[in-house]
């Protein structure tokens, strides 16, 4: 049973995906109980299979008993297992958080909603687990499709947005395909174990050259690394508010996580960092990515729009943690691919839970009636918007803190300098709504009327939307508090021992 | 020059595909159009992967008592091909995907120019 864990986690939501259809023709709350129960089940697949991994290593699944690297094979490592656990213990919340939020936005289409969800979590849990590039290919593709799908279920606009992110999503796919041929045509191998060996030898070869920049170009455009983000604002946008909330905190950091698996473990750190210069121009790129979305993070008037440019920010953060190249750097990065997951989670959940109260998530139309009749949420996105800024001792402010030490290890002073001005920008674009919210006396309120319920009444949302909501939010707290167990027990493990200042 | 083209015809046709792919979907206004140009796009990536793996004198990798299985780079590796047959597949997938979009699109906004398109999502 042990044994079998990689390949199970994946298999369960697929099974799920394909039961819920039927499940639905009973009654449509049988969609959202199937599709909860099994994300669950995989979730604890994949905490028994990290607790497995961190305790004796490695696990190793060859699919239909081919053995690599002939076969496709699974691989549940340290940084795999650390992926999965959190793609899953997200998507568990946000699916709880979907049933009342599907029920009030989507009434009649739960059920292919619920199936395309499991889809994509599939795709992204196949992506982290992979160790073949071209099965990385399918699996994104897999997950892309359903992510375009998840996309266009919105307002009247939301299928031109999944219309342009899906051909953006295909080039970028395809531009990696371009460069897996490349890299297959001089080493003859798809295996990630297996190049690692073969790598070395051709690594001044051009074709190897030019197919590493091809993929690493097409996955970023899937991370929306500036400039390649233009499809992310409108989609995310445009979206309903639990797809949003799915797509938002996993998307982008399924693709990071290809990056850092490429740039770190398939190829070796020093061929992106020294011989290609990727790796600069990335830092560049990042740096230029959270100047650009905090800015315009600042400029925008609608609650989902302008956290859609604070993810933009916020991936070149991940970014640069992987570009600086060195250990400390991808430590940063990949704590703050976990703290940005559970961050942009509690606060799409939040405008989720305030645009089926309000009915809306326009900015200028919040105001302090807000805090009396919808305090939990209100509480949860003060949390998460700190973290965000960086305040300790919430989580968000540890992985910065990582980044910051990185680039000062590195001599790279204006990336210190970026980072704080992106903490302040963010600052900027939060405290805007904190201070509508809670920083005006009682009954000042000058903007448009709130459709809440009469005085008396709370208009805060139920405990199935609430709960998850608190619970990211609280983890917020937690993760910041126990950061220290997470680096050394997770983190530092998964870090290899090429990478500069690696054990 | 010249030493750069000869032999080398099916790739610089491939790139000239890729290249056509991605001036069609920067440079066309219509969805539509942009949809083909992505098609192309990704067929150009197919194609290299076909040609990557064939070779003159090479044949099918099924074992044939006249060649025998002693020089066995004169059979051609299929996995290039095996792997194209699922990458036409994904595309298939994303095309009908994309297709059904465009049929929501044309049927809120009555259009599929982009141009148009951004004026009337502004209403």
């Amino acid at each position: 049973m042990n044994d079998h864990i990689p390949v199970l986690i994946p298999v369960t939501l697929l099974v799920a995906a394909l039961i819920i259809p039927l499940a639905g023709i009973r009654g449509k709350g049988w969609a959202h109980t199937v599709a909860f129960a099994g994300v669950l089940l995989s979730l604890a697949l994949a905490v028994e299979g990290m607790w497995l991994v961190l305790a004796t290593g490695t696990m190793r699944y060859a699919l239909g008993g081919w053995t690599p690297p002939i076969g496709i094979e699974l691989v549940l490592d340290p940084l795999s297992a650390f992926m999965t656990v959190l793609i899953l213990a997200v998507g568990t919340l946000v699916l709880l958080h979907a049933r009342t939020s599907v029920a009030g936005e989507l009434p009649h289409k739960s059920v292919p909603f619920f199936s395309l969800c499991l889809l994509l979590l599939t795709g992204f849990v196949g992506i982290v687990l992979t160790g073949d590039l071209f099965n990385l290919f399918v699996f994104l593709e897999i997950g892309s499709l359903a992510g375009y799908g998840l996309a266009a279920i919105g307002d009247r606009r939301a299928p031109v947005a999944a219309f342009r992110y899906l051909l953006l999503g295909t080039v970028g796919a395809t531009f990696y395909l371009l460069g897996v041929g490349l890299v297959f045509m001089m080493t003859g191998s798809l295996n990630m174990a297996d190049l690692t060996t073969l790598l070395p030898f051709s690594t001044s070869e051009p074709p190897v050259m030019v197919g590493f920049v091809l993929m690493a170009m097409g996955i970023g455009l899937k991370m929306a690394l500036f400039p390649l983000h233009l499809w992310l604002p409108d989609t995310y946008t445009f979206a309903s508010s639990p797809s949003s909330a799915l797509l938002a905190p996993l998307g982008t950091k399924v693709a990071a996580y290809v990056l850092i698996r490429l740039m770190v473990f398939v190829f070796e750190p020093g061929f992106s960092r020294d011989q290609l210069f990727v790796s600069d121009a990335m830092v560049w790129m990042a740096l230029a990515g959270i100047v650009f979305g905090s800015v315009l993070a600042v400029a925008q008037t609608e609650l989902k729009r302008m956290l859609a440019y604070s993810s933009v920010a916020q991936i070149g953060y991940i970014a640069l943690g992987v570009g600086l190249g060195s250990a400390l750097g991808l430590v940063g990065a990949l704590l703050h691919i976990l703290n940005h997951a559970v961050m942009k989670g509690a606060l799409f959940l939040v405008a989720g839970n305030l645009r089926l109260k309000l009915g809306h998530t326009e900015l200028f139309k919040l105001d302090d009636r807000l805090r009396t009749t919808m305090p939990w949420s209100m509480a949860a996105f003060v949390v998460a918007a700190l973290s965000m800024v960086g305040i300790p001792p919430l989580a968000g402010f540890f992985s910065k803190w990582y980044l910051v030490l990185a680039s000062i290890e590195q001599d790279a002073w204006a990336a210190v300098a970026v980072i704080l001005v992106g903490s302040l920008l963010s600052a900027a674009y939060f405290f805007r709504i904190l201070e509508r919210v809670y920083l005006r006396p009682q009954g000042d309120s000058t903007g448009d009327t709130v459709a809440v319920e009469p005085a008396g009444g709370s208009a805060e949302v139920r405990w199935p939307m609430l709960a998850p909501t608190l619970i990211l939010s609280v983890s917020l707290l937690v993760l910041g508090i126990l950061n220290t167990v997470i680096v050394d027990g997770v983190l530092v493990r998964i870090v290899p021992n090429t990478l500069e200042g690696g054990q | 020059m010249i030493e750069t083209l000869q032999g080398l015809y099916a790739y610089w046709f491939i790139t000239a595909l890729l290249l056509l792919g991605l001036y069609g979907m920067l440079f066309k206004r219509s969805l539509m159009k942009k949809l083909i140009a992505m098609t192309i796009l990704q067929s150009s990536v197919i194609l290299f992967f076909v040609v990557s793996g064939t070779k003159w004198g090479g044949t099918v990798p099924i074992v044939d008592p006249i060649i025998g299985t002693d020089d066995p780079t004169k059979y051609i590796s299929p996995l290039p091909h095996t792997l194209m047959l699922t990458a036409i597949v994904v595309g298939v997938a994303t095309v009908g995907v994309a297709f059904s979009l465009l049929i929501i699109i044309y049927r809120r906004f009555h259009t599929l120019d982009e141009e148009l398109l951004l004026e009337r999502m502004k209403e």
